[in-house]
């Protein structure tokens, strides 16, 4: 890393003149431009090389052709486009399908269950409210992949989970496992501490008048949720929604533990294309194809619901 | 306790309020008239706005009623009551225009669309801010939350409407205007208005009538003159302007004055109080404001029935309509004198100066004792 000093002025060869003051020195001073944006040179040079040139790897095998040896053959001669077509094929739609549906479905559970516990933490935690935000994080203590092993274990067929309901007397050959309740169950589990946290900062923004002044203008609860509380908290909610939807989308952990071949994710097909499959440049091609659609997505999201919220 | 003619549009009947350990509102007895401006006056942590909020609903009373016009709602939700609030913050929504703040109300009463659109319009031209309907609440100044925030209000045309240190935010100059402007508005619209302010000047100037509260009781109501010239009690003397405080002892009675004493040898009268008897030889204590004393000179001669003090000036301060004179007794009390500043400056005095007082003993206003005072307003 190098910064460019702006030419320096030279130091005046002539003595200094004993009747006149010393002129103002010129220290060695950056221009106020490159002054600030040295603030984001540690992560442009992070972002360049583990976002930006893994992405253009990625795009180069998606235009690739599958290898023996070396998984790829990348050629600028043959650019093969039939891994996009192969990508967009009909058959792998229901995956695509399935991944929003249960990617929305599990955002939808978060926003219920995190709303509730984050407007409580905000409004009633009072002074323990740092530790339990400290409780809502405590989970990443843990692995990912351990913590979805562990649902495994309670979901099975002979699990945790059946042999509670078996105790109770309500049957304990209950299938949880390999079912879309599974997998929107871990999805939720997983993310749900990315809703609760920008909901949080945003109701704890909120001024608690508003409410009473609703109230005081005549609207009862529910109509001061809609009309008040929701609105003024829409940040935080976009960001929620924003934090969860997006990983979960594209999540492959989940669906592959907790799934079957019938609730596997856009994520996991992908995962198989790099593992099982050798079929890297197919799996690169759905790589960017989901890219660009969640990019869509969120672009169309933020500019329906983002210009009142942000 | 002065009441208010005509009938009573809202009133707080032995109100006590507890948060915890802690007495906010401590046995409030206070009636407002329709109406009225009533204010409700004191330091911050005496309760004035927790009596608000309990008016409101915000804050349900422990014990006592709460009755709006001749109903008891304590219990009743705050969206179930007829009365609205301009918060301190003015809470205004920053996700509506203004037109939709202040239509935030109507909105759920059955009020048709243009009706809407009507009342809107007429209460912004009420508070002067026609023409700033599509206007969200952070483009406009401090000034204009405010007035929007009173028509919000307003425009729900309440039994009573609550104001919680509505110009607290406000620099000095707007909040003059604004007190002017409040006046006219509640004169225009004839609602009752409960104020609740720390600004004893703010509370003088616009209410019809006022309570002074400390520590979660009432010191005193009634008119701002009867405040300001018959104090009460101490704090109610010492928290309205500036105040002469003179303990002093009972040696007799001439009339409807008791001769009192506050150093040996010294005569001084003072009204007897009409709710208590007092007989020679009882401690109390009287207070008389800075400027009903005049300073004469050694020499003159003072009408027998008037309280004379002499004295030493101990500091001279010039507030350019006034100056205020600062002056030890001889028996050791400290003294306030303001002089209209109508003569030369330089006459009034230097520090060192041996000095005499005299005021009319008709000002002179006899504290209750503090142990009474329970007994006395409640009673």
């Amino acid at each position: 890393m190098s910064v460019v000093a702006p030419p320096e002025i030279p130091p005046s060869a002539a003595p200094p003149d004993p009747a006149r003051p010393d002129p103002p020195r010129h220290r060695r001073t950056l221009p106020e431009w490159v002054k600030a944006n040295l603030l984001l040179l540690p992560t442009s040079v992070w972002f360049a090389f583990l976002l930006v040139i893994p992405l253009l790897i990625i795009i180069e095998y998606s235009l690739g052709k599958r290898g023996v040896i070396d998984p790829v053959h990348f050629t600028w001669s043959h650019l093969r486009y039939a891994n996009y077509k192969d990508a967009l094929d009909p058959d792998r739609l229901p995956i695509f399908v399935r991944s929003i549906e249960y990617a929305a479905i599990s955002t939808f559970a978060c926003v219920l269950l995190g709303f509730p516990l984050a407007y409580w933490i905000a409004r009633f935690g009072g002074r323990f409210r740092n530790v339990y935000l400290v409780l809502v994080i405590i989970p990443f203590l843990t692995s990912y992949l351990i913590r979805i092993y562990a649902w495994q274990v309670i979901l099975q067929d002979n699990g945790l989970l059946n042999r509670l309901l078996g105790d109770l007397g309500l049957g304990n050959h209950h299938v949880f496992i390999n079912h879309a309740f599974a997998v929107i169950l871990g999805l939720t589990y997983g993310f749900l501490p990315f809703m609760i946290l920008p909901l949080y900062a945003s109701i704890e923004r909120m001024d608690v008048a508003l409410v009473e002044a609703s109230y005081d203008l005549g609207h009862g609860k529910v109509s001061t949720f809609f009309r008040v509380i929701l609105p003024t908290v829409s940040p935080g909610l976009v960001a929620g929604v924003l934090l969860v939807f997006i990983p979960a989308v594209g999540d492959f952990v989940t669906p592959s533990l907790l799934g079957g071949v019938r609730t596997q994710m856009i994520g996991s097909t992908i995962a198989d294309q790099f593992g099982g499959s050798q079929n890297w440049p197919l799996g690169s091609a759905m790589s960017v194809l989901l890219m660009l659609f969640i990019l869509a997505g969120v672009f169309v999201y933020l500019r329906r619901v983002g210009e009142e919220a942000l | 306790m002065t009441e208010s003619d005509g009938p009573i549009e809202v009133g707080l009947y032995g109100v006590t309020k507890r948060f915890g350990d802690l007495v906010a509102v401590d046995d409030v007895t206070i009636a407002v008239g329709r109406g009225e401006f009533f204010s409700m006056l004191g330091p911050s942590g005496c309760g004035k706005t927790t009596s608000l909020r309990m008016i409101a609903g915000f804050e349900e009373p422990d014990r006592g009623r709460v009755e709006l016009t001749g109903r008891d709602i304590v219990g009743v939700p705050p969206y179930k009551r007829n009365v609205n609030t301009v918060f301190q913050s003015y809470a205004l929504f920053p996700h509506l225009t203004v037109a939709d703040n202040v239509a935030f109300g109507l909105r759920r009463k059955k009020v048709s669309k243009s009706d809407v659109r009507d009342r809107v319009k007429r209460y912004l031209d009420l508070v002067q801010l026609n023409g700033y309907d599509d206007r969200r609440p952070s483009q406009l100044s401090g000034g204009q939350q405010q007035r929007v925030a009173l028509a919000r209000a307003l425009v729900n045309e309440p039994a009573v409407l609550l104001l919680d240190e509505p110009l607290g935010a406000l620099d000095l100059k707007l909040r003059k205007q604004m007190q002017l402007e409040l006046m006219r508005i509640q004169r225009e619209v004839g609602v009752t208005f409960v104020y609740v302010t720390h600004d004893q000047e703010e509370a003088l100037v616009m209410s019809d009538r006022l309570a002074v509260m400390s520590q979660g009781k009432v010191e005193q109501v009634g008119y701002p003159e009867d405040i300001y010239e018959r104090p009460a009690t101490r704090f109610v003397a010492g928290f309205i302007g500036t105040s002469n405080i003179i303990e002093a002892a009972v040696t007799g009675r001439i009339g409807d004055f008791l001769e009192v004493e506050a150093a040996p040898g010294d005569r001084l009268l003072v009204p007897a109080p009409t709710d208590r008897s007092v007989s020679p030889g009882d401690r109390l204590s009287f207070t008389v404001r800075p400027e009903k004393l005049r300073v004469v000179a050694e020499s003159e001669i003072v009408a027998d029935r008037l309280c004379t003090v002499s004295g030493t000036v101990v500091d001279v301060v010039y507030q350019g309509v006034s100056t205020q004179l600062v002056i030890r007794t001889e028996s050791g009390t400290t003294l306030v004198v303001f002089r209209q500043n109508s003569e030369r400056v330089s006459d009034a005095g230097v520090p060192g100066t041996r000095t005499r007082i005299v005021w009319d003993p008709e000002f002179n206003v006899v504290l209750a004792n503090e142990p009474d005072l329970e007994k006395e307003l409640t009673g």
